[in-house]
């Protein structure tokens, strides 16, 4: 364990409530560098309750990176400054000691602030409710490997199957489009057999979705790739693109 | 609403409006290069080249009307992305990681794209206004190689251009492979060679636009 501890400045966002008034509020803590960010979070916690002070709401699960719960912007950078990890999995020795760090939550018109810094991403459930899914008849169980699927197209699938649907492209955005998340969710269904009898009412329903939600549209400026705790590429939104303007062409009229 | 403007009004559709109405105007920019650049074989040349337009004067007519169609159907479609973009993010970050995460072509397209919509007016109500209809601003001239050299002996002018040409420059940058990405054509094996040609084209585009008023301002400074 490292002896050199952080003396570190948090400006951190507080709100009560959807509509209450926000505002930053300035803590001074010390911390291991071996803290993950989220651990650092909680000892603040620890010493606000002590002191029968108001702790900061903030959202975390699994703490292993892959369920997508917790997403914190961090001095402008959804998940921090380290690419592909998500907060959880930042620590401490990643900032300097007397840093001033910024934490805010995930803004986006879609996704209004709950408190502090938690904010409700059902919008992204609304959007897989939309079109994100294969209608399946229930019975049997399939035989495991029944329908062959190539590995390269397995692999391309799965590597859009890795978003956790944490939220960061939007928070990344300068439009707060979903279209990162969205399109590996369209992309890890039209690369598959199984996605392909819904494939063109999916799009079309999904995108239709997410414009009435109220994010942005895609000004190609790839932060969202670039802040993606996963690594999900822009070539998914090509195919999103490729799949919905194909799907205008072709699609029967009443998808 | 109907298939056609509903299609059209969605987010992946506004953007196919911005990508083929860009590229459009990309492809009319090159011509655009190819005629000014016989400035540099000489007034007669130059001059036989207004001329020859002159002869077709009835499509090149037409041709300007579908432009400012398209011009304007680019202009009010960035226009409405631009806000409905904003007002997806009502309450700013107060630290924004944007220079980090993006580069400066892609992030700037609504503000390079106003300022060289200034410029294009500037550019109509001189060139294009003293071409058409009053002739060299001061004798009335139809010599258009003369009324080239009249407007840039002003340098304030000729910078307005030059700085507005390098605008242009990073505006094409981002709009070239931007067009791609948004047709769904963006694959590893062709999309780096889509960026360099963007790249390569914005900057034919913007040196060789800016040259003109750098060669007749600050190099020939009206001695033609």
């Amino acid at each position: 364990m490292s002896e050199n501890k952080l003396n570190l400045t948090l400006k951190i966002w507080k709100q009560a409530g959807t509509n209450a008034p926000g505002s930053f509020e300035t803590h001074k803590v010390t911390v291991s560098p071996d803290a993950s960010f989220l651990e650092m979070l909680d000892e603040l916690n620890d010493g606000l309750e002590r002191e029968g002070k108001d702790p900061v709401a903030f959202e975390s699960d699994c703490r292993e990176g892959i369920c997508g719960t917790c997403g914190l912007v961090i001095n402008g950078h959804p998940h921090g400054p380290v690419p592909r990890v998500a907060t959880c999995q930042l620590h401490m020795r990643n900032f300097k000691d007397g840093e001033t760090i910024y934490i805010e939550p995930f803004r986006a018109k879609a996704f209004p602030v709950l408190r502090d810094l938690i904010v409700d991403r059902s919008a992204f459930d609304k959007i897989m409710y939309a079109g994100g899914y294969v209608s399946v008849n229930t019975g049997g169980v399939p035989d495991a490997n029944a329908i062959p699927i190539p590995r390269d197209i397995a692999a391309e699938a799965f590597d859009a199957a890795a978003c956790i649907g944490c939220g960061a492209c939007v928070a990344a955005c300068k439009n707060a489009s979903a279209m990162l998340f969205m399109s590996a969710k369209i992309s890890q269904l039209a690369l598959l057999p199984q996605g392909q009898a819904e494939r063109h009412q999916r799009v079309e329903a999904m995108v239709a979705k997410m414009d009435e939600l109220g994010f942005g549209a895609c000004t190609n400026t790839y932060a969202c790739e670039a802040e993606c705790p996963k690594g999900i590429s822009i070539s998914n939104i090509a195919r999103m693109n490729r799949e919905f303007l194909v799907s205008k062409i072709v699609s029967k009229l009443t998808d | 609403m109907s298939w056609l403007f509903r299609s059209l009004n969605s987010s992946v559709g506004k953007k196919v409006i911005m990508a083929v109405t860009g590229l459009s105007l990309i492809s009319f920019l090159m011509i655009h290069l190819f005629g000014n650049l016989t400035l540099y074989i000489g007034r007669e040349a130059f001059n036989a080249y207004v001329d020859t337009l002159d002869i077709i004067k009835p499509f090149i007519r037409v041709i300007e009307v579908v432009l400012a169609g398209i011009f304007i159907l680019h202009i009010y479609n960035g226009i409405r992305l631009w806000i409905e973009n904003r007002n997806a993010r009502p309450v700013r970050y107060a630290v924004s990681g944007t220079a980090e995460n993006t580069d400066f072509s892609s992030r700037t397209m609504f503000v390079t794209g106003s300022i060289i919509f200034i410029f294009l007016v500037l550019h109509l109500s001189t060139f294009w206004y003293n071409f058409n209809f009053t002739g060299h601003p001061e004798t009335g001239s139809h010599d258009f190689y003369t009324i080239i050299v009249y407007w840039f002996s002003n340098k304030l002018y000729a910078v307005a251009y030059i700085l507005s040409m390098a605008l242009l420059t990073f505006h094409l940058n981002h709009a070239f492979q931007s067009a791609f990405q948004t047709f769904g054509w963006n694959h590893k094996k062709y999309f780096p060679l889509i960026k360099k040609i963007g790249l390569v084209y914005a900057l034919i585009m913007g040196i060789g636009f800016a040259s003109i008023p750098i060669y007749f301002s600050f190099i020939c400074g009206g001695n033609q």
